[in-house]
This record gives C-alpha cells, sequence and structure tokens, in this order.
C-alpha cells in the first residue's frame, strides 16, 4: 500500500512533446513499473502519432476513454497550464498532478474555485497535485514527476513537503540510515494549489503501510498550522516537522511565490511553535529529520 | 513587482477609481509648474518611493503658496529617505508627486488581496483609514471589516454595502463607496495584482470618495500578460544585485549576514540559510540557481553573490538529482577560477555521481573544502570565516 498512487495507477502525461514533458516521461518510464504507467499523452497537433511509442490523443478525455488511465501529469508550460488543469478535471480524472512552475495566481484562482463549484454541483471531485510541484513517487512502484528516483528506498515512512529539493534532502536522509519509504509527496509551493498538508497527512494517517511521517513546510500562508492543529487531534502516527525560513526576512518572496512572510503567523518560527505544541517533533536542523524520526519508531 | 503612488492612481483611475489631480515631477523645477497647472491654493508634494511610511519620515509636505511648494520640492528631492520600510539607510527620492489637496472629512482603509486558505479575493476595509493596517490589525482586529469573493461571480452589491456599512460610510456617499469597492476589485482581478491597497480613502468634505495614496504589487508571474503595468518597473527602486540575478533567472535576495549561499531549490536554499543562523552565523543571500545549473549560471551566480563587499565565505549546497553532482562540481571550479575566490568555499552535494564531483573538486588543486552534511557544511564555513 502507498497513498495515491501505485504500480498499477496508468497516466496521462500532458505536454508530452515539450522539451521537460520529454525527458521526465523518459525518466518516469524507466523507473520501476513505469513503462507500464505512462500510457497516453496528450497534443491536440500531434494525435495519432506517439512519443516513443507512447501514442498520443488530441484531449485528455480521448486519452482517458482509450487506456483507462485515471491520472494525469501535467509540464505544460505556465501560460497554458491552468486550462491543462481544467481539461483533466472535466474529464473526470481521480489525480492531477501539476509540475509547472510560473502559473499566475489569478489562473489558478480561477480553475480551484472552478473545481470546487463542479464538486459542489454534484460532479466527481478530482484531486490536484500542485502546481510548482515535483509530484509524488511510490518507491519500487511508480513515481510521477521530477524527482531523482534512485535515491527513494521503500519501505514505511511518509514523507510530504512544499519544496522539491528539500523533500529529496529528507529522502536521500531516510534511506541513508536504512529507512524507505511509503510515498513522499511534493504539493508544491504557490501560494494557491491543490492538496496541502492536512490532505496528505490525512491520507498517511489512514495508509496502513505508513508508520511514521516528516512534514516540512515553509514561511508563508495557514497551511502547516491547520495541519498541526489536524494531527493534535486525530493523527496515529509519530511525526517529525521542519519549517524552512527561520532567517528570512517579512515581505520578501523567497523563490516559491508562497514563501513570504505577510502577516504574524506565518513566520517559520510561529509554524515551528505550533507544530511543537500540537505534538510534533520539530527540529531547527534539517540535517537531522531522519535521524529524529527513527528515534521515534 | 511594485510601482509607485502616482503610477498606482493612474491604473485606479484606468478603472474608474476617483483619485486627486497630480502631475509626477523628475525635476525640482518642474514642481511649480506642476502646481499651476494644477491650480487651487494647496498643494501636496510627496516623496515617490515603493517603501510606505512616507510621511512620517518627512516625505510628504502640504504646501499653501508656491513658494512653499518650491521649497519642499527642494527638500525632499534627493534626500535619503528613511521610513520602517526602508532600513537604516533609506532611499533617495528620484521622483515627487505634486497633487492638489483635499478637504479630508473621514480616513478610510480599503484593501483586495487573495485569500491562501479560502482560495478567494479579500476585500478587507476599515474605518481607521491612514495608519499602518498590521498596526490595527493587531490593536483592534474588530476594526477590521473582510468580506470573500468568490471570482466567479465577482463583488456583489451586498458585499460592498457589508464594507461600507462595516466601516461606518454615510448612507448619502455609500453608493459611491461601493461603486468604489467593486472597481478596486475589477482593477485588482484584470492587472493580476497580489495587492491593490487604498490607505486612505477618503470621505471628502462635500461627501465624494476618492482614492488618497494607493500602492499595488502585481504577480511576476503574470507580468508576460501586462506590458503596461510593465512599463512602470523602476529599477532605481530595486536591489541591484537582484535584478542582475534576474536577468540570469536567478532567485536572489540580499541579507544582512557575510555568509553567501548558492543552493538549488527554494526550500533547501532557505533551509541553508537556517542552519548557518543555527551555527552562529548570518546569511549574506538567499540563492536559487534553480534546476538547470549550468557552469554560466554557476559562474555568474559567484559573480553576483562577491559583488556584496560583506561576504566573507560561500557555502555552496546542491541536492544532484536530474542535474548531476559532476556537473555541478565542474561549474564550481571553473567559476571559482574565473572569480579568482579568495574567500573560503565549503561545497556540500549529494545525489547522483556524488563520488565523483567529490573528486573533480579535490582534483581541482583550489582549496575547496567538502562537507558531507548540511549541518556539516555550516560549520565548515562557520568555522573558516571566524579563521580556525
Amino acid at each position: 500500500m502507498s497513498i495515491l498512487i501505485n504500480k498499477d495507477t496508468k497516466v496521462i502525461t500532458q505536454g508530452i512533446t515539450g522539451k521537460t514533458g520529454q525527458f521526465h516521461t523518459r525518466m518516469c518510464r524507466d523507473y520501476a513499473n513505469g513503462a507500464n504507467c505512462f500510457v497516453a499523452g496528450v497534443n491536440p497537433k500531434k494525435a495519432g502519432e506517439d512519443f516513443e511509442g507512447i501514442p498520443i490523443h488530441a484531449t485528455v478525455a480521448e486519452a482517458k476513454a482509450a487506456t483507462g488511465a485515471t491520472v494525469s501529469v501535467i509540464y505544460v508550460p505556465p501560460p497554458g497550464a491552468a486550462a491543462a488543469i481544467w481539461e483533466a478535471v472535466e474529464a473526470d480524472l481521480d489525480l492531477v498532478i501539476c509540475i509547472t512552475e510560473g502559473i499566475p495566481v489569478r489562473d489558478m484562482l480561477m480553475v480551484r474555485n472552478k473545481m470546487k463549484a463542479k464538486e459542489a454541483a454534484g460532479g466527481k471531485k478530482t484531486l490536484l497535485l500542485g502546481p510548482n510541484c515535483p509530484g509524488l513517487i511510490t518507491p519500487d512502484e511508480i513515481k510521477i514527476g521530477i524527482m531523482p528516483g534512485h535515491i527513494h528506498k521503500k519501505g514505511r515512512i511518509g514523507v510530504v513537503s512544499r519544496s522539491g529539493t528539500l523533500t529529496y534532502e529528507a529522502v536521500g536522509q531516510l534511506s541513508e540510515i536504512g529507512l524507505g519509504q511509503s510515498s513522499a509527496v511534493g504539493i508544491g509551493g504557490d501560494p494557491i494549489n491543490g492538496l496541502k498538508h492536512i490532505d496528505v497527512m490525512r491520507m498517511f494517517n489512514d495508509d496502513p503501510d505508513t508508520d511514521a511521517v516528516i512534514m516540512i513546510g515553509e514561511i508563508g500562508g495557514p497551511d502547516e498550522a491547520e495541519a498541526a492543529q489536524w494531527c493534535k487531534a486525530n493523527m496515529k502516527k509519530p511525526i517529525v516537522g521542519f519549517i524552512a525560513g527561520v532567517t528570512a526576512p517579512p515581505g520578501k518572496r523567497m523563490g516559491h511565490a508562497g514563501a513570504l512572510i505577510s502577516g504574524g503567523a506565518d513566520t517559520a518560527d510561529a509554524k515551528l511553535a505550533i507544530m511543537e505544541e500540537c505534538g510534533f517533533t520539530v527540529t531547527r536542523n534539517p540535517s537531522e529529520m531522519a535521524k529524529l524520526l527513527k528515534a521515534k519508531l | 513587482m511594485k510601482i509607485h503612488e502616482y503610477q498606482a492612481k493612474e491604473v485606479l483611475r484606468r478603472f474608474g477609481v476617483v483619485t486627486p489631480r497630480g502631475v509626477p515631477v523628475f525635476e525640482v523645477d518642474q514642481a511649480v509648474a506642476a502646481a499651476e497647472s494644477l491650480g487651487g491654493k494647496v498643494w501636496v508634494v510627496k516623496a515617490q518611493i515603493h517603501a510606505g511610511g512616507r510621511g512620517k519620515g518627512g516625505g510628504v509636505k502640504v504646501a499653501k503658496s508656491l513658494d512653499e511648494v518650491r521649497e519642499f520640492a527642494k527638500q525632499i528631492m534627493g534626500m535619503q529617505l528613511v521610513t520602517h520600510q526602508t532600513g537604516p539607510e533609506g532611499q533617495k527620492v528620484r521622483r515627487l508627486l505634486i497633487e492638489e489637496g483635499a478637504d479630508i472629512r473621514k480616513e478610510y482603509y480599503v484593501a483586495a488581496l487573495t485569500d491562501r486558505a479560502t482560495q478567494k479575493v479579500a476585500m478587507m476595509a476599515s474605518s481607521e483609514g491612514g495608519m499602518d493596517i498590521e498596526e490595527v490589525a493587531h490593536n483592534t482586529p474588530e476594526k477590521i471589516i473582510k468580506v470573500f469573493i468568490d471570482p466567479l461571480v465577482g463583488m456583489t452589491d451586498a458585499q460592498g454595502k457589508e464594507l461600507a456599512d462595516g466601516i461606518g460610510v454615510p448612507e448619502a456617499s455609500q453608493a459611491q463607496a461601493i461603486d468604489t469597492f467593486k472597481k478596486l476589485y475589477t482593477c485588482y482581478m484584470e492587472t493580476d495584482a497580489s495587492l491593490a491597497e487604498i490607505n486612505p480613502l477618503i470621505l471628502e468634505g462635500n461627501g465624494n470618495i476618492k482614492a488618497l495614496d494607493a500602492k499595488f504589487n502585481f504577480d511576476s508571474n503574470a507580468l508576460y500578460r501586462h506590458e503596461d503595468i510593465v512599463a512602470f518597473r523602476d529599477l532605481d527602486e530595486e536591489d541591484a544585485a537582484e535584478i542582475e540575478a534576474s536577468k540570469f533567472d536567478l532567485s536572489y535576495v540580499s541579507l544582512d549576514g557575510n555568509i553567501g549561499c548558492l543552493v538549488n531549490g527554494a526550500g533547501l536554499a532557505m533551509a541553508t540559510m537556517d542552519v548557518i543562523k543555527l551555527y552562529g552565523a548570518e546569511p549574506a543571500n538567499f540563492l536559487d540557481v534553480g534546476g538547470g545549473a549550468t557552469t554560466e549560471k554557476v559562474t555568474e551566480a559567484f559573480k553576483i553573490m562577491l559583488r556584496n563587499p560583506n561576504v566573507r565565505g560561500i557555502l555552496v549546497n546542491i541536492f544532484g538529482g536530474i542535474m548531476r553532482c559532476d556537473t555541478i562540481a565542474t561549474g564550481v571550479v571553473a567559476a571559482a577560477r574565473e572569480v579568482h575566490l579568495t574567500v573560503p568555499l565549503v561545497v556540500r552535494m549529494k545525489g547522483t555521481n556524488e563520488e565523483l564531483g567529490k573528486q573533480i573538486l579535490a582534483d581541482s588543486g583550489l582549496p575547496i573544502i567538502s562537507a558531507d552534511s548540511m549541518a556539516d557544511a555550516a560549520q565548515k564555513i562557520v568555522a573558516a570565516v571566524a579563521g580556525h
């Protein structure tokens, strides 16, 4: 078991013909069961052609009808990325993973509200991971996204983070001391996104094959605090928490569009305090995440 | 991206929001002519810098004669204006706004911004205009009224009325106030703003509603579709190193410490800064070289970091995933040679081809200190800078 995806997941790649899409589709196809998972691509201008044997369809709906795929991954450039998300939602997929970085916030605001309106009207709920995220991986089964596959190891620790390289850092530390991962999930660094820490923590809590979780956050926004409150009341598994940006000055955007201190409660210190209060083992030293977790098992 | 007050008012006027009449000037000599062209008996001479708190810092003066306009313009133009947002060194004033005086009966606050929790647009208003809104939020949170706008629906009259009632706009001026709120919302959405703030929004003696001061931030991801907004960019107001970095697609923020950091990924870059602090030193910058760190990019990153005279040492922290460690190592060696590096350099690399990368660093003959973990790297650079 794992969360969200496994070796039997069938995936459509939106933006498969672009440079990024091509590169990462190859890497994903070559990881574990990837060759059986990445079953279709989408590009309206190249329908009927194929990318190294992966058939290309004109629309997500057609790709889904032809292959039974339930998940899509998006590498479409920023101006068209929100429309690509909406296309996947309209096709009633289960999960859409948007890797694209740099989507205008207004576009995400519109598509997120359209998704909520569709659900409210009784339409199928599609989960969105990202945008501006590395994707997610269930080691030795499937990787959907841009993370380096070889640093992962199959096991029973969940990892969730807004940052890509900080997820890799946690995974690398875990693998190094012999702790494998059930799933590692990058929820992305944008202010308006889909799945949040709280959603992923819920899934890890329910997953019988996850024993403990590393939750990594950063400055800006209320998400980590919300997740911490939920965990305090519901989480049955040990959690190690780290927040990046203790040294970040207020009002400055630190790389990620969402990494900006704008109030008082969204500083790294404030979030670390709430997490600690809610029973997390928190650390200010990101080199210690895996070591601390091992001590909690 | 930020813009000046006079530009913000121009944007607001395009969407029908009423502002005082004003003329931006770039030379002291133009100030009196600007005041004459506006007419009237009272003018306001306002420093145009991107930071807030200009009034308290002496950058806004009310002139009751043309002589005073000239006098104040002379005082303010070219001054190093220090406010709570500029830092102690202040910001040089290069532009002024000469504006007609206003008959202020009451000052309000109104702003639009994107609310992350609800994923809607929050319109906030307060009866406590003209003040620092963060102070109001802290001391008297009940005086801030918020409505959340569904972008699929837009702002409704009922929401406008809720705001107007909430901040106590008199009955006779409510229609104008609600109209202003709706126009501000439209302006916020259509310009891809990330903040649109009118503070103060004033009620004049005659009952009219006007935007007396305005501040905008724009979503940098959306600037590609707003040439008119990009034209407002004032490079004098931005950090020179940050401008240089953006040319090479590097994400850079200047900080006050003395240890330069070069990292891939925004989260890891922040974490690296934090570890430096944890071991007793301060980072000189945030620098994310991104996923595709070429030799050229790494070299430019070194040059930008070293332009900061405070830098006494550099920490490179790379998690080589898709990007291989040997590629990074080659880039670091080439960069260190090209810039004739004289400060200590600690490199921590993890991931693909890690051993090969370390070998390249060791074989370079350069005094590069290798580290295994982030903590190890931070301890080593802090010690090296301290001279141990």
